[in-house]
Order: structure tokens, then C-alpha cells, then sequence
């Protein structure tokens, strides 16, 4: 509970801070910055785990404790994200979406 | 009593094939001829235990033979409808079991010398499995369906059968003319089976066949077209079995069979598959006898009557020896017929169905005889034509004796078997219809005639000089030849009036002398004539068939029933019918798919621009549906 803030004000921030990310992915062209985009929806996501639990039941730890499993898992997701466009780049030499629609139709 | 080992007598050729086609490139020729052998060998032989139990021990209560059933519901249409699998024993399926199987074993025996070589020697063994087990099938059905199911499957034995040759166009060619035909006579039988399916409300042939039963009185309730519904029926029943049996007009197909391997046309076109005609009318002698006062069997008595002499006729004039005994095999069918069509169903005035069915027998040892004869000299001549034999008596000894008693069998000469049955049925012709008796008679003439006509053209005759020198055959040729030969001679003097009879009562059958010495008579001036033309070359029997002129050229020709039936299927058929209906098929039925098709097509590809590939354009799309969703649930949901 921070003295002052409500938890509207902080639910705008990670709303803003998730829709930074869903525009991000939908505009970027490069791999990465997707990437990148992926890791604001789920801090996002992570942010909100953490105001609801302190505000609506602060006297437990789950949406902490799930928060902690988020990041984790966000870690070995963009791990394994870097490793496949890693070897898409020894490939076609190229992150660019546009050059890997060869799955089109 | 127990009948359940009577489904081993088909089910071990089944296993026979089963095991030679499975196994077929593994095992050794010598082997699979063998396994061939002993499986109908032990079907054979419990055949016979059958009929000594069923003809001495159980069969008959109170001096008449009852049939006996086993069976079981196969298929349940309605609670009264059924189709049941099993065995039905009763006089003429024990004689039938007799006939096949001892033909059968012998044709098994024979082929092991006759197809030696061959490169489908294994598959021929297992076809011939095939074929006895569904004719074991056949005889022993024990209502309309089954019997129609293994009159199918002889009829697919048939064609890989004659169709043995494959790399032959001819042999290829054949065997789809007998599929097609027999096939096409069979839409015929499965119509009337379900007609008498629907009238009566069973398939079982006790009931159907039972005199006082309600299939049989009950004729006169239904009628189509001045004749009852049952009698349609029962005609295109016969319509099947003039099929199989090659009655005419549906007999084109069996002088193309011939050009299977002998022993084939032996087993099948001669002794076995093509009497089922005549077995399926006997099987249904009491329906067509009292149905409409037997008008459907007076067109069988007709039908078989003009099949025997338009046959023999033909037969006369042939050069093929296989196709003269194609021919006699026809008109010898068509004495059946015709035995069958003049019979009455009590005591005595049922002795044409007895020698019917006491011919059946007879002609199936005296017709294979003299098929695994013709086949030897094929053997050893390695031709058909009467014109490449001659002068074959000092080369083949038993061939040629096994073939004249065969000879003499078939021409009605006693004591041999053909004599006895012959006699009973041209007396049943005399007591119910002299102008079918006068066609019996002539027609056993001519049989005498055509037949010497071939003996003497093969054994004696001309001097003929061979590329290789003709020698007897194996002994396992000839030992078959002996046993018919044997079973030729001293079938005749079964006393089968005892036995096969249509009510089941037997009674005594005598011999009508001054019948009997006009049909011995007749069948003598045939030889007699035969003798004169052929024993030595010369030119009479050319003059005498220049007398006959145009009309020994129709005869050669075989009336030119094959050319009407090209003509009709060709030029009529084709041309006219099926011609426009591909027409039809092409241009509109075609084309309304193809536009189905086409504009399926087209629109996909329109559409499959929304599907970018792109992950982005989904996620848009995705979250676009989110929000809007959302935007739906927040401002404009209202209770």
C-alpha cells in the first residue's frame, strides 16, 4: 500500500504500459523490437499481479509468488525467442518480419 | 443327429485356397497340388459318409427321405424376415455333394499331370479351392439368399478361371462374356428373390417348398400383368438359372469358356457349376409345379427342349473339339430342362424330376470323362481342331477307350449310364408331351451323331502325321479317366428312383421297352452314320453337308447369335442408349460439378489475401475483436 496513490492510478499506468506494448508489436517490423513489445505486455500483466494482490488482499502472497513464476517463465520465453531468431538471422541474414512470410498461404 | 460337421465339406476347400493364395509364391508346386488334392480328398470323403448316413440311417420317417436342417440367423430384417446361413440336407443336395466332390477330386487329380509347368500352378490350385467351396456352398443353402451368394461366387470362379490365360485375349475376353452374362440373368433371379421375399415373407426353401404351405396356396391372392406374382417370380428365377445353366438365349457364353484350361471346363462348364441352373429349379420343384398350375415350369420344359436341339444341332457342325462338347454340354442341360418341365410331383408321375436329377449325375462322370479326354489329346496334340487329329487310338490306348464308353455313355447305348437316364426322361417327356418326346428323341440322335462325329475324328480318321509323336498321358491323367470311366459304366445301375424323388417317397422305376428301343434305336443310326462318314477319310460327309447348303453354314456359325448380340450391344446399345447418356454424363452432370468446383476455387482464391501470414496482421485483428468486444460488454450492454 503506497501512502497517497490509489489503485487507479497505478491500474493507468499499466494500462498505458500494456498498450505501449500491444502497439509496439503490432507496428514494429524488427524481431527484436516485437520482442522487446512482448516483454511491456507481460511487466505489464506482472505490475498488475502485484497491485491487486497489495490491494485487495494484503495479507497474501500469491499474485507475488505468480509474479516471480511470470518473470521466470518471460526469461526462458525470450531465451528461447533470441535462440530462434538467432538462427532465422544465420538463415536468411535478415530480422525483418517481411522476410520471413515464406509460410504465407 | 449332428450336422455340424457337414460345413467341413466346404469350408476345408476354403481353407485350401485360402492357404494356397496367401501363401502363394512360398509354396513348392509339387506341395500346393498336393494340398489341393488332400483337401478334397477329405471333403470327398466325408461327402460320401454323409449320404450313406442320410440315405440308409436317418434321412427317411416313415418311407420318406425329410429334409434336415441346420441353420443360423444371420441377418434379422424383420422379426418374421430373415436371412439365415447353413446346411439343408436332403436327396438331391447329398447327390449334388457326391457329384461335386468326386469330380472335383478328380479334376484335382488330373490337373496335377495336366497344368504341370505351368507358371500359375499354385494359383490354379487355389482357384479350383475357391470354386469347390462355393459350389459345396451353393448346394447346401438352405434359402433363396445364400444360395444366391455362392451362386455369385461360382460365378466369380468361373471368370478367374476361364480367365487362367490372362496374357490371352481371347481367354481375357471370354471370361468377361461369361461374367457379363451370367451376371446380367442374375439381376433376373435376385429380382424374383426378393419378390417372393416381399409375397411371402421367407427365404426358407422348407417353407416356401412345402406343399401345403402358404407360399404355395396363397398364388392366386396377388396378380401383375394376367399371370400371379409369384409365377414372374419364379420365371425370372429360371431367368438365373437359364444363365448359369446356358439355356437359350443366354448360352453365348459358354462355348467362349472354353478357353480356360480343360480340366476347368470339365469341372465347371461341364459337371458342376452349370447344372446349378437345373439344381436351383429342382431345389424349387414343388413351387414351380404348383404355382398357376405349373406355367412357369412349362416354359422350362420349352425353354430346355429348344435348348437341347438348338445345341445339338450346332454341336454337329463344329471343328473345335471342346466347342462340340460345349455344345453337347448346352443341349445335355437342356434334357434336364426339359425332364424338370414335364415332371409331375406324386409317386410316379414325378419321374421326370428323378431323371432330371439321375441325368444330372450321370452326365456329370460321362461330360468330365469326356472333357479330361478331349484334354489329353490336347495334351498330347496340342491343338483343338478335329482336322489335327486322327488315327490318335494307337497312340492313346486309354484315352481313347475311356473315351468311347464316355461316348457310348452320352449316346444312350446300354448298359451305360447315359442309357438309363435317358430313358426316364424321354418316358416322362412321352407320358406328359409328345412333341417335347419327339425333340428328345432327335436330339438324343443327333447327340449319338456329333459325338461319334468327334470320336471317330480323333481316334481313327485320316492318317495324320504329328510334329512330335504323340504318347498317352501320365498317370495321373489317366487314372481319373479310368475311375469316370469305371463310374460311367455303372452309374446307370443306381436305383435312383429309390433315392431322389420329389415328394421323398421312392418308387419302382421300370424300363419302358418300345421307349427305350426307339431311343436306342435312334441313338444307333447316329453312330451308325458317324461310322460311315468318318471311321475312314472320305468325301461323303462333305457332300452331305453341301446337301444341307445355307443352312450347315448358319449351323457353323452358330446361328449367329453372338454377331445378333454384338449388333445389339454395340450398334443399339452403345450408339443409341449409352452414347447420349455420356452426353448427358459429360455436358451436364460434369459440367454442373466442374462449376461447383471452378467457382470454389476461384472465391478461395479471392480470399486467401486475408490470411497474410503475417503474425502482426493477426495479432491486429485479434486485439481489434478484444476491443471491440470490450466496448460492447462496457457501453452498450443494458438489462
Amino acid at each position: 500500500m503506497i501512502f497517497g496513490v490509489s489503485i487507479y492510478e497505478l491500474l493507468t499506468v499499466t494500462s498505458i504500459l500494456f498498450f505501449i506494448g500491444v502497439y509496439g508489436f503490432i507496428t514494429r517490423k524488427n524481431l527484436i523490437s516485437i520482442l522487446i513489445s512482448i516483454e511491456l505486455i507481460l511487466n505489464a500483466s506482472v505490475i498488475n499481479f502485484v497491485v491487486i494482490n497489495k490491494y485487495l488482499y494484503p495479507d497474501m502472497l500469491q499474485g507475488v509468488i505468480f509474479s516471480i513464476f511470470i518473470i521466470a517463465v518471460a526469461a526462458a520465453e525470450t531465451a528461447l525467442a533470441v535462440s530462434i531468431i538467432i538462427n532465422l538471422y544465420r538463415q536468411i541474414s535478415s530480422v525483418e518480419v517481411k522476410d520471413t512470410e515464406i509460410m504465407k498461404y | 443327429m449332428n450336422l455340424t460337421y457337414i460345413i467341413l465339406i466346404p469350408l476345408i476347400p476354403l481353407l485350401v485356397f485360402l492357404l494356397l493364395g496367401i501363401f502363394n509364391q512360398k509354396i513348392k508346386p509339387e506341395i500346393s497340388g498336393y494340398i489341393g488334392v488332400f483337401g478334397l480328398t477329405a471333403s470327398t470323403l466325408l461327402s460320401f459318409f454323409t449320404a450313406y448316413k442320410y440315405f440308409f440311417q436317418i434321412g427317411k420317417t416313415d418311407g420318406v427321405f425329410q429334409p434336415l436342417l441346420a441353420k443360423t440367423t444371420w441377418m434379422n430384417f424383420t422379426d418374421t424376415l430373415s436371412i439365415d446361413m447353413g446346411v439343408l440336407i436332403d436327396p438331391i443336395s447329398v447327390m449334388m455333394l457326391i457329384v461335386v466332390s468326386v469330380v472335383s477330386l478328380m479334376v484335382h487329380i488330373y490337373s496335377r499331370g495336366y497344368m504341370k509347368g505351368d507358371d500359375g500352378y499354385t494359383k490354379f490350385f487355389a482357384f479350383l479351392g475357391l470354386f469347390s467351396f462355393s459350389m459345396f456352398g451353393l448346394v447346401l443353402a438352405t434359402n433363396l439368399f445364400q444360395i444366391y451368394i455362392f451362386w455369385e461366387l461360382v460365378g466369380v470362379s468361373s471368370y478367374l478361371l476361364i480367365g487362367y490365360y490372362y496374357t490371352k485375349p481371347s481367354a481375357v475376353s471370354a471370361a468377361k462374356k461369361a461374367f457379363i452374362v451370367t451376371r446380367f440373368a442374375d439381376l433376373g433371379f435376385l429380382i424374383g428373390i426378393l419378390i417372393i421375399g416381399y409375397y411371402t415373407g421367407t427365404y426358407d426353401f422348407e417353407t416356401l417348398n412345402n406343399p401345403e404351405g402358404a407360399a404355395i396356396l396363397s398364388w392366386t391372392s396377388t396378380s401383375f400383368m394376367g399371370l400371379s406374382v409369384l409365377t414372374w417370380a419364379l420365371i425370372l428365377i429360371f431367368v438365373g438359372g437359364a444363365g448359369k445353366s446356358a439355356m437359350f438365349p443366354l448360352h453365348i457364353w459358354l462355348p467362349d469358356a472354353m478357353e480356360g484350361p480343360t480340366p476347368v471346363s470339365a469341372l465347371i462348364h461341364a459337371a458342376t457349376m452349370v447344372v446349378a441352373g437345373v439344381y436351383l429349379v429342382a431345389r424349387l420343384f414343388p413351387m414351380y409345379y404348383f404355382v398357376e398350375d405349373g406355367f412357369a415350369l412349362n416354359i422350362v420344359a420349352y425353354v430346355g427342349a429348344f435348348s437341347a436341339l438348338f445345341a445339338a444341332i450346332i454341336a454337329v457342325t463344329q471343328t473345335d473339339i471342346k466347342r462340340v462338347l460345349a455344345f453337347s454340354t448346352m443341349s445335355q442341360l437342356g434334357y434336364m430342362m426339359l425332364a424338370l418341365g414335364v415332371s409331375g410331383y406324386d409317386g410316379h408321375e414325378g419321374v421326370g424330376y428323378m431323371a432330371s436329377m439321375f441325368h444330372l449325375f450321370t452326365h456329370a462322370m460321362f461330360k468330365a470323362l469326356l472333357f479330361l479326354g478331349a484334354g489329353s489329346v490336347i495334351h498330347a496334340v496340342h491343338s483343338n481342331l478335329i482336322s489335327d487329329m486322327g488315327n490318335l487310338r494307337k497312340y492313346m490306348p486309354i484315352t481313347n477307350i475311356t473315351f468311347l464308353i464316355a461316348a457310348l455313355a452320352i449316346a444312350g447305348v446300354p448298359p451305360f449310364a447315359g442309357f438309363w437316364s435317358k430313358d426316364e426322361i424321354l418316358v416322362a417327356a412321352y407320358e406328359h408331351n409328345k412333341l417335347i418326346y419327339f425333340v428328345g428323341v432327335f436330339v438324343a440322335g443327333l447327340t449319338a451323331f456329333y459325338m461319334f462325329r468327334l470320336y471317330f475324328g480323333i481316334f481313327w480318321g485320316k492318317e495324320t502325321t504329328y510334329k512330335h509323336a504323340p504318347h498317352e498321358s501320365p498317370l495321373s491323367m489317366t487314372f481319373p479317366l479310368m475311375v469316370l470311366a469305371l463310374l460311367s459304366i455303372v452309374g446307370g445301375f443306381i436305383p435312383f428312383s429309390e433315392f431322389v424323388t420329389a415328394d421323398g417317397a421312392g418308387f419302382e422305376a421300370h424300363l419302358n421297352y418300345p421307349l427305350a428301343a426307339v431311343a436306342v434305336g435312334v441313338g444307333l443310326i447316329g453312330i451308325i452314320l458317324a461310322w460311315v462318314f468318318y471311321k475312314k477319310e472320305n468325301s461323303l460327309s462333305d457332300r452331305f453337308a453341301n446337301g444341307f447348303g445355307v443352312f450347315y453354314k448358319w449351323s457353323f456359325d452358330k446361328f449367329y447369335f453372338d454377331e445378333i448380340y454384338l449388333f445389339v450391344t454395340k450398334k443399339i446399345l452403345f450408339k443409341g442408349v449409352s452414347a447420349s447418356a455420356a452426353w448427358f454424363d459429360r455436358n451436364v452432370v460434369d459440367a454442373t460439378m466442374n462449376l461447383i468446383g471452378n467457382s470454389t476455387v476461384s472465391a478461395a482464391n479471392k480470399m486467401k489475401g486475408l490470411q497474410s501470414g503475417k503474425v502482426q496482421d493477426y495479432a491486429f485483428a485479434f486485439i481489434s475483436g478484444v476491443v471491440v468486444i470490450a466496448i460492447v460488454f462496457i457501453y452498450l450492454w443494458t438489462d
